[in-house]
């Protein structure tokens, strides 16, 4: 074998471009250091990565660090719709940002270059294609967050959310890293596809005890990153410790990041017989317990945080329905697959679009707060409390929210495809749930009752900051279109 | 009238008021923007009634020899073909009347608003809810696609939510929230319901799918039990009714008359479109059970009702007993059955919207619901008492008004079906109709005789026109239904016989 291997730039381009941002940001605020140079260079650095994204993913699969027929680096459909994702929501979390960097206790210089780092991780997960290459982008894409959470200078409470949220990733990206070693121990294999194929050509390798543990492994360390229960306690203290708009970030391209990671093993590399039945319980765990709590928070970022837990349960219920025969046949899984995609696309877009109306409501700088701290908001702002309504509506699944109404029917359809009656009842149950708080948030802004002895700051007045009205403008824009047009959605997941 | 004119009224149907809507939500003057509103209402009135023309030329002309469903106008695009969800419209005698009836009241609604907003929020927010839930209810009738149906079934929710929270009662939060958890439980298993039959038939089209064909058993009894139970839910059927008097007693008047006029219609309507259409199998396997419970809401219904001491909740109440005989006839699954259920849709729909304005008015101007302060309304209100006297009576079913035509042929049907269970089913069904009697004359006594009581001492006698105007059409309907009933069964003869021409 030549030791020179031929590598395909052209399927790194948008890797490159990602890279390229972080680098540019940490010169910008080197040389001229003026903070609407620097984030206008990551906002540039973007959008070019989204727009490589597109071009390079339009022109069919790219596959390259290839041995044999084995490839590292794929640059399919799924991996342009991830990196192009991945860019434009870390756009519209730079102009989120706006109001948390003009108050001053953030610097600009490190706050960009480590989104455009971990924007970077995301952009070559998609791509990845063998397990190592899937858990250091995974890494990639974690670790500038491990800093971007304890960034709130002077805040216990953010520091509390990095230690916690370092602490459970750390240990998770260890399972899964001891889960890819004992994977290649077993089976010598560390691509994904050669160990699909291994595990579909040699069944015996399952009724190695080793082999099961190495799944279990790998499985449980990306759930983790996804905050599926029993691995999500770290979610809601993190999400709420940390600064908005980082919170924003986790809870879409941090999340979209163990999804693709989780879809990218269990699709092509691990048996689906084993993993099945866990992923099953997994989403009605996660969807159930993340429903339930999520009832009883009085604070809006745990809110959330409780509602993405479960909002995850819904993306891993399709994956669920490989737990029976009947979901292994070629149509399910793919069935399965493209569900679980579609949801995530759709929920992303919900998400970012509820953080972005959530950051508009709120002063300057500020944390989410409680509840009561929105009530009457509707007033004040109204076209961001609409923003915030049409989103958990949306969240919830329901008219006007067309978008979440058809990421359920989605869901529901793939899983009933799959046989799986049962889990299909869970989810539609587990909406009902959801509705409860998400209404409660809303007809919390709509309140017209005064303020329980609301502790109000003079100082903090509500900012008009023009770059997240236009976040918001945008996602809500984006979710009414695939609301009305989900076969966009559809197809893009399918590819 | 030609095919493309009938294709632009579907469409214009729901186009209008849904335009209507966001017009109103963006005029600025309230005003202005109601009068906007109760135009577009109009206008809807005017799109629904001429669908009825040209109907039966259309019937024969499907490819398929006797489809089980032939819609006189439909409009068929593709929207979503990965969720086999196409933008199917149709309409035919089983959707046509509660069409107008839809329209009918969301006019009369917006008309009163017109006149009179009931303090909440503004005026032009509630006409623009008001619209908003007539989509979603239209859209509901005019829907041939299971998928779609089940969209706009869920159009219909949050608007709703909305107006008993912004314009109610002193309790309303509780009962905005009760009712859109119990409403959404139920378009849940809507939603898994439907699915399953999409996903057992390879199809979402309800024409195709009527009469059962393309439906082994199994997934037939797993999809009637799960559509079942979620029109169940919004119809509502005893015991999934808990959420019914609490919603309709704290809406504002307009909300009532939409909840009980139409909202519940669509239950029973996707009882027999959806769920008897699509899974007949299943239909037949769970219609003993129907009936009992049918028959268990309407014995229930009336006894509580002798109970009630809140004029808004009686009449609430009601509803439960009223729909159980639709349910009832449903039940039978016989074409007289059909039909006594079809009519009793749209009288109680009538007759109910007509005796929520009532308690509305009385409400407004004694400032009391209690039974127990309100009485003698007959020597200070004789017009408002009289009209009251009238719609109760109506509603328990004198022969000669709307009401008497559902519940009499239901009982009909029932015995027609013979054997002990129906016989027995017909006899209480009787009984509760007896003890709907009962209630209604201790309300009537109640109310309009006896002494004046302080809060009915300062009611004045007088009626605004606005009000008549609103209430004259649904009396006028009262008598033309009751007398004759041709007008709702005439259209609905043959679809009915349709629906069940596959039946052995």
């Amino acid at each position: 074998m030549s030791m020179v291997q031929t590598v395909d730039n052209i399927a790194l381009l948008p890797a490159y471009l990602a890279a390229g941002t972080a680098v540019l940001v940490l010169l910008a605020d080197l040389l001229v250091a003026r903070a609407r140079v620097t984030v206008s260079a990551a906002a540039l650095g973007a959008l070019a990565t989204a727009a490589s994204a597109i071009f390079v993913g339009g022109g069919g699969e790219r596959r390259t660090f290839c041995v044999g027929a084995d490839c590292s680096y794929v640059f399919g459909g799924r991996a342009a719709l991830v990196a192009v994702l991945v860019a434009l929501l870390t756009l519209g979390v730079l102009g989120l940002s706006g109001p948390l960097l003009r108050a001053g206790a953030t610097p600009v210089g490190e706050y960009c270059f480590l989104l455009a780092a971990s924007m970077t991780g995301g952009v070559a997960l998609g791509a990845a294609g063998d397990l190592i290459t899937l858990i250091v982008a995974l890494e990639t894409l974690t670790l500038p967050l491990y800093v971007l959470v304890g960034l709130r200078r002077g805040s216990l409470a953010s520091i509390e959310a990095a230690v916690t949220f370092f602490v459970v990733s750390v240990v998770a990206t260890t399972l899964s890293l001891l889960g890819a070693a004992l994977l290649y121990a077993s089976t010598g294999a560390l691509h994904l596809g050669r160990l699909g194929v291994l595990f579909a050509e040699q069944p015996e390798l399952l009724d190695i005890p080793l082999t099961t543990v190495a799944v279990a492994l790998v499985v449980v360390g990306l759930t983790v990153k996804v905050a599926a229960v029993p691995f999500h306690a770290w979610a809601p203290t993190t999400y709420d410790g940390a600064p908005l708009p980082v919170a924003a970030y986790l809870s879409t391209v941090s999340k979209l990041g163990g999804v693709v990671a989780l879809l990218a093993v269990v699709q092509y590399a691990l048996p689906a017989r084993t993993t099945g039945p866990v992923l099953a319980l997994l989403a009605v765990l996660t969807m159930t317990v993340g429903n339930l709590v999520a009832l009883r928070q009085r604070r809006t970022v745990r809110l959330l945080a409780w509602s993405s837990v479960a909002q995850a349960g819904y993306i891993l219920a399709p994956l669920g329905a490989l737990a029976l025969a009947a979901g292994r046949t070629a149509d399910a899984r793919a069935a399965a697959y493209a569900a679980a995609v579609a949801y995530t696309v759709f929920f992303v877009v919900l998400e970012l679009a509820a953080f972005a109306a959530v950051v508009a409501l709120r002063p300057a700088g500020a944390d989410g707060g409680t509840l009561d701290e929105l009530r009457g908001a509707a007033r004040r702002r109204p076209w961001a409390a609409v923003g915030l309504a049409l989103a958990l509506v949306g969240l919830a699944g329901l008219p006007p929210g067309l978008a979440g109404l058809f990421a359920k029917v989605t869901v529901v359809r793939s899983l009933l495809d799959g046989g799986a009656g049962w889990l299909a009842l869970v989810v539609a149950v587990n909406a009902v749930l959801g509705l409860a708080y998400y209404l409660r948030v809303v007809a919390v802004l709509w309140s017209t009752d005064r303020p329980a002895a609301v502790p109000t700051d003079p100082a903090a007045v509500l900012v008009r900051a023009k770059p997240v009205a236009a976040v918001l403008a945008a996602a809500t824009v984006v979710a009414l279109v695939v609301g009305f047009a989900p076969q966009l959605v559809l197809d893009l997941a399918a590819r | 009238m030609s095919g493309v004119v009938g294709q632009v009224l579907l469409v214009a149907v729901l186009a209008v008021p849904a335009a209507g809507a966001a017009v109103v939500a963006a005029l600025r003057h309230d005003r202005a923007a109601r009068l906007v509103g109760t135009v577009a209402a109009g206008l809807t009135l005017l799109a629904a009634l001429p669908l009825v023309a040209g109907g039966d030329d259309a019937g024969g002309a499907g490819t398929d020899p006797s489809p089980a469903v032939r819609p006189w106008h439909q409009v068929d695009l593709p929207w979503v073909p990965g969720l086999d969800l196409r933008f199917h419209l149709g309409v035919d005698g089983i959707s046509w009347p509660l069409v107008v009836l839809t329209a009918l009241l969301t006019l009369l609604c917006c008309g009163y608003t017109l006149w009179k907003v009931p303090c909440g929020g503004s005026g032009r927010a509630l006409v623009a809810l008001l619209l908003v839930v007539e989509v979603g209810i239209l859209g509901t009738f005019l829907a041939l696609d299971l998928v779609l149906f089940f969209v706009f079934f869920e159009v219909v929710l949050l608007p709703m939510y909305a107006i008993i929270v912004g314009w109610g009662g002193p309790d309303r939060r509780r009962a905005a929230r009760k009712f859109a958890l119990y409403t959404l439980f139920g378009s849940v298993l809507l939603l898994v319901g439907v699915l399953v039959v999409v996903t057992a038939a390879g199809t979402a089209d309800i024409v195709a799918l009527t009469g059962g064909t393309g439906l082994s058993r199994g997934p037939q009894l797993a999809a009637f039990t799960l559509l079942a139970l979620a029109f169940a839910v919004k119809s509502p059927l005893w015991p999934l009714h808990s959420w019914l008097p609490d919603a309709h007693t704290q809406a504002p008047t307009v909300g009532s008359v939409i909840l009980a006029g139409v909202l519940l219609k669509m239950g029973t309507y996707g009882l027999i479109r959806v769920a008897v259409g699509v899974a007949p199998e299943g239909a037949e396997w769970a219609a003993p059970v129907l009936g009992v419970l049918a028959v268990a809401a309407i014995l229930v219904g009336s006894l509580v009702c002798l109970a009630q001491t809140e004029l808004k909740r009686l009449i609430a109440y009601s509803s439960v007993g009223h729909m159980g005989f639709v349910l009832l006839g449903v039940a039978t699954l016989t074409g007289t059955g059909l039909r006594a259920a079809l009519i009793g849709n749209i009288a109680h729909g009538i007759i109910t919207g007509l005796l929520f304005f009532l308690a509305g008015a009385i409400k407004d101007r004694a400032h009391t619901g209690d039974l127990a302060d309100l009485s003698g309304l007959r020597d200070t209100a004789p017009r408002l008492a009289g009209l009251l006297g009238f719609a109760a009576v109506a509603s328990l079913g004198l022969p000669g008004l709307a009401g008497f035509w559902g519940e009499a042929f239901a009982v009909v049907a029932a015995v027609r079906v013979g054997g002990p269970l129906w016989l027995t089913l017909a006899v209480l069904a009787a009984l509760g109709g007896a003890l709907t009697a009962a209630y209604l004359l201790r309300l009537l006594r109640q109310v309009t005789h006896g002494q004046a009581s302080p809060v009915v001492a300062q009611v004045g006698p007088g009626v605004a026109r606005a009000e008549l105007l609103t209430w004259a059409p649904l009396v006028l309907l009262t008598l033309a239904v009751g007398l004759a009933p041709i007008l709702v069964l005439g259209v609905a003869q043959a679809p009915v016989d349709a629906l069940l021409s596959g039946r052995p």
